[in-house]
């Protein structure tokens, strides 16, 4: 017992701890890729390449004031930036970020999951779908327009692509004939990568994801140029510090998962990768590929974000559910035949 | 007692007190995130039965999508008036009445001896397979039946939504 719950409290430290630092780097890479993209140096003045600029920007945010309009309804405007981080730091539980760790000294491997659930797909949906809450509460307890008019659209948005998220992912799981994302990575080290396999769902999985984050070309509830600056536009300091690291840890998670269920986590497709790790060295390798795979999708995320211009409201919910919801719908009917035929 | 048994005091005693509170409460705001605190503890009973697929499903449906629809209804809402209302007589002599009919209901049932099903127990643990394979093998046509019921159902709500037909 208390080995276990040893072992779990460091697994838990490191994988927030590796989180949050992408996630501060990541705010890091978005602006300098948006100023390489841009034609400009991007912020370069603290340390060696401007690489101590998280630090800086967090400094900051813990001495700016933080102010508390008289008219916002202070216990859900305290509450709404906290329920808005912590769904995205625990659905990250139930993604494997390695195979296993034969860690010298313990009996049995240590394995690259903290939570090794049998629906890990439905647990990282429930979760994520808990995190509109700090959005439209956040919105509604501003108690004024611009923030209220962000946060409806966002909790129409988010429950629109929710939809397609999930039904994008079963033929994956047709496939796999697995709930539990460790057996994914592993159907996929021994078969094939299930993003060539299933390029539609991966598409859609792709696109309703940067929707669920609420990122360009789908940042609606945010969008500066119409709502200031949408549901967080009355917050200040740590507060709103917390909205933003809670929009990166999402995209950390989304990048995670497009990893996990498309790209093969942790493993690559030729030996040693490809098996669970028998050494220390391999098991550190896998998750050092996990990562670097998360990162690569970072990249994507902050690329398109500099890329395609804002889709209207309507659009975005024709898009939604008038092509998306069919075409899922069609992909699994299509797989479930496919796969029957095969299997036959 | 064990961990199991705190647990289960734990998640049964604040989901009471949170059903308490979501009636209690003059906020309807305040009211819906209790319901919704309400339906996370009984994904946590669920759990504690093993039932994990049931209780996904539990947080995923009514805490993750029904609940912000009915947020975004209550929000839409004049929250002053409905703080400002009063308690009505009959309202609250209504509405114990019919909660102490519930407790009369629920004592005569349990004061009777309870009798597993079955060959149930033995299948009832698990996940998705097991509440599932059901649907569509034994159960295949009262399933489809009422996937076609909730469909005209749904179809009725957008034709009565609408003001005029063309």
């Amino acid at each position: 017992m208390i080995p276990f719950l040893l072992i779990n409290l460091v697994k838990i430290a490191c994988v927030i701890g590796v989180m949050l630092t992408v996630v501060a780097y990541t705010v890091l890479a978005e602006r300098k890729v948006c100023a390489w993209m841009q034609d400009r140096i991007g912020p370069n003045r603290v340390g060696p390449m401007g690489l101590l600029q998280p630090l800086a920007d967090g400094l900051k945010f813990v001495f700016k004031e933080d102010v508390l309009s008289h008219h916002v309804n202070k216990v859900y405007f305290t509450l709404a930036p906290m329920i808005a981080l912590v769904p995205a730091l625990i659905t990250i539980a139930v993604v494997p970020w390695g195979s296993q760790l034969m860690i010298p000294g313990l009996a049995e491997p240590v394995k690259g999951v903290i939570a090794d659930l049998n629906v890990g797909i439905l647990f990282v949906f429930a979760i994520s779908s808990l995190g509109v809450y700090g959005i439209v509460l956040a919105g509604w307890s501003s108690n004024s327009k611009y923030p209220f008019l962000g946060s409806i659209r966002s909790s129409a948005q988010m429950i629109s692509y929710e939809v397609c998220l999930g039904l994008s992912v079963v033929p994956v799981f047709m496939q796999v004939g697995s709930l539990n994302l460790s057996q994914v990575v592993e159907y996929q080290a021994h078969h094939v990568w299930l993003g060539l396999c299933q390029p539609l769902s991966f598409f859609i999985f792709v696109v309703s994801a940067f929707a669920e984050t609420n990122r360009l070309p789908f940042d609606l509830p945010e969008a500066e140029q119409e709502l200031v600056g949408g549901y967080h536009t009355e917050y200040s300091s740590m507060k709103f510090a917390m909205f933003f690291m809670g929009e990166y840890a999402a995209m950390f998670v989304a990048s995670a998962l497009m990893v996990t269920l498309f790209f093969g986590g942790w493993s690559l497709p030729f030996a040693p990768f490809n098996v669970p790790a028998q050494t220390l060295g391999v098991g550190l390798a896998h998750i050092g590929i996990f990562l670097v795979k998360v990162c690569g999708f970072l990249f994507f995320y902050i690329w398109v974000r500099w890329t395609i211009p804002r889709f209207r409201y309507d659009q975005l919910m024709a898009l939604g559910w008038k092509l998306f919801i069919p075409l899922t719908l069609l992909n699994i009917l299509i797989s479930g035949v496919v796969l029957t035929l095969m299997s036959k | 007692m064990n961990i199991h048994d705190a647990l289960f005091w734990f998640f049964s005693i604040a989901m009471l007190a949170c059903g308490l509170l979501v009636i209690a409460n003059r906020n309807p705001v305040t009211s819906a995130m209790f319901l919704v605190l309400l339906f996370v503890f009984m994904a946590g009973l669920f759990l504690l039965l093993e039932a994990i697929f049931i209780a996904a499903i539990q947080v995923l449906v009514y805490a993750g999508a029904v609940m912000v629809l009915f947020l975004f209804v209550i929000m839409l809402l004049d929250i002053k008036a409905s703080e400002r209302r009063k308690f009505k007589i009959l309202g609250v002599v209504g509405g114990i009445a019919v909660g102490l009919a519930f407790v009369w209901e629920l004592v005569i049932i349990l004061s009777q001896p309870i009798e597993p099903l079955a060959g149930g127990g033995a299948e009832l643990h698990g996940g998705l397979e097991e509440v599932v394979k059901p649907f569509f093998a034994h159960y295949m046509l009262p399933f489809e039946v009422t996937a076609l019921l909730l469909l005209v159902a749904m179809v009725g709500v957008v034709l009565l939504s609408k003001k005029e037909l063309k």
